[in-house]
């Protein structure tokens, strides 16, 4: 039988260190709402979510009470929309309409975020894939909290650099549109390598096309439960510091393998995955960057950061594959700057740079999140660096991403503000050389080759 | 049998257990086992419920249990018992 100091660490957990479950997220198939008529498309989209995720707030509410652990978010995902809209979309305001009636949807059953206004581009672009690309600063301007993203690139089919080229554009024109509010548009946009189809946290949900028609995909968090419990054995060694993550990581993650089968039994929709991950918040005490320093860094930047990230991700992600029967989305450690009050110290300090965030993507998931540039960035510079991050998912046969903020009217030495979850970010400097050449010629990267491996 | 963990925690003070007990008796929640300890001066206590005949659900005796703990000034909780093993049990 359960003994009182098992309880105690629990709620210790829970009430001191920040566990919660970061999102429950069901994952909705819009395919069978394909129309040719937009009316009538966007009828069959607004039914097809309110009546499959009806009950999904109101279950989560549920299982937070009786298992008194907070699930922070519950959320939706549909399926690409350049592929449902496709038919009936003839410009890309005629995709506008579909980001508002999915706002719409979401408002009614309650959602706070819905993942999926999204484009599959990683080889070329059909004409759908380009309008509803090109329809995203407005769709985002126009929407409260639908989310966007684009695959612009894979392993398997190398890079799509028109796609990256216009992403540049896109992010630029999305930032204009939301200029009054620190460009915030922006933070409601990512782009990927390697999308995973399963993916429960936003701004990247989509569901993708190989999955079933419904299915629940719950994200964990708890980094401050892992920062606390490495406090117990400073000064140990690698093996002692590696196997208390490990056993940390596994606790966290069982409880949201309860949550998801506990939610899909309730709602009567199948389990998808748990997504291992350590997200921080703005909360002091859920920085990912403290567990960095609690490693041994004075800051997370220092030299070091990139080995004690790779060793964090890793740990993670062996104590939780056990902890779950399906694993899944981006699973690692989250190294977001404005959402991690850790960071945010950081780059203030002057510890931590573009570059080096981009070296720590090579190691964890995900990849440049919500880093705040200056708002005169050059759209051929923000697709060179959203190249550059893809080009380490596509080699390393890993998902990267960029969520990056051009913060009009602001340069480095300002703040820009987002609130709530998405926190706030110092603008942090970018590289002043162009690379308008390389990203002008248009064209394709092509994938890598999997041999001579070095 | 609908097991649930309701744990105390605060400043000891007199009839504590009593006023929990009582309102557990009065929705028909039957306890089959009862801990306590003090961490940090603070007074600790852990019991095991059945439910399964209950009155009430689970939420709602959660709902109760807080209300209850406002008056004597300490933290109730009441959590189904399912997290604490899926957590520390394999």
């Amino acid at each position: 039988m359960i003994n009182i100091n098992e309880v105690l660490e629990t709620n210790k957990m829970i009430e001191k260190e920040n566990l919660d479950v970061r999102t429950i997220t069901l994952g909705i198939s819009l395919l069978d709402c394909i129309d040719s008529d937009l009316d009538r498309l966007n009828e069959k989209i607004y039914n097809k979510i309110t009546t499959v995720a009806k009950d999904l707030v109101a279950t989560g509410e549920a299982i937070e009470k009786e298992f008194g652990i907070p699930i922070v978010n519950k959320r939706i995902s549909v399926t690409p929309i350049a592929l449902i809209g496709g038919s009936a979309c003839k410009t890309s305001k005629d995709f506008v309409t579909i980001a508002k009636t999915l706002d719409r949807a979401r408002k009614d059953v309650g959602v706070n975020f819905l993942g999926g206004y999204s484009a599959l581009v990683s080889k070329g672009m059909t004409e759908a894939d380009e309008l509803l690309l090109r329809s995203i600063p407005q769709a985002l301007a126009q929407t409260e909290l639908v989310c966007s993203s684009a695959n612009l690139g894979s392993t398997k089919t190398g890079i799509d650099m028109d796609a990256v080229r216009l992403m540049g554009d896109i992010i630029k024109e999305t930032a204009e549109l939301t200029k009054d509010n620190d460009s915030i548009g922006c933070s409601k946009l990512v782009v990927f390598c390697n999308a995973p189809d399963d993916n429960p946290f936003m701004a990247g949900a989509f569901h993708g096309i190989t999955e079933a028609d419904a299915i629940i995909n719950v994200g964990v968090s708890g980094p401050g439960v892992v920062k606390n419990a490495l406090e117990r054995v400073r000064g140990e060694n690698f093996e002692v510091l590696c196997e208390t993550i490990k056993k940390t990581a596994f606790k966290v993650t069982r409880v949201g393998q309860l949550v998801a089968q506990e939610a899909s039994k309730r709602l009567g929709i199948p389990f998808g995955i748990v997504d291992l991950s350590l997200a921080p918040t703005p909360a002091i005490g859920d920085s990912v960057a403290d567990i960095l320093c609690e490693i041994g860094l004075e800051y997370a930047g220092a030299p070091g950061t990139t080995a004690a990230l790779a060793l964090l991700n890793d740990q993670v992600k062996k104590g939780g594959v056990m902890a779950s029967s399906y694993v899944g989305g981006l699973s690692g450690a989250f190294i977001p700057v404005s959402e991690d009050q850790g960071m945010i110290d950081a780059v203030n300090a002057g510890a931590l740079t573009l570059e080096k965030l981009e070296a720590m993507t090579c190691v964890c998931s995900v990849g440049l999140d919500m880093i705040a540039i200056p708002g005169d960035t050059k759209p051929t510079t923000i697709a060179g660096i959203i190249a550059d991050e893809l080009a380490i998912g596509m080699v390393n046969q890993k998902t990267t991403a960029v969520r990056i903020i051009p913060v009009i009217g602001k340069t480095v030495g300002d703040s820009a503000e987002f609130g709530g979850l998405l926190g706030y970010a110092p603008i942090m400097p970018v590289n002043k050389y162009s690379c308008d050449a390389f990203v002008n010629r248009g064209g394709r990267i092509p994938a890598p080759i999997h041999s001579f491996k070095n | 049998m609908k097991k649930t963990i309701i744990t105390v925690v605060g400043k000891d003070t007199v009839g504590i257990i009593a006023k929990v007990c009582t309102y557990l008796a009065e929705n028909k929640v039957n306890i089959l086992d009862i801990s306590q300890t003090i961490v940090d001066d603070y007074f600790n206590m852990m019991m095991i419920a059945d439910m399964s005949k209950a009155v009430k659900s689970v939420s709602e005796v959660s709902d109760d249990l807080d209300k209850l703990g406002e008056e004597i000034g300490v933290i109730i909780k009441c959590q189904r018992e399912e997290i604490f093993n899926s957590m520390h049990r394999l």
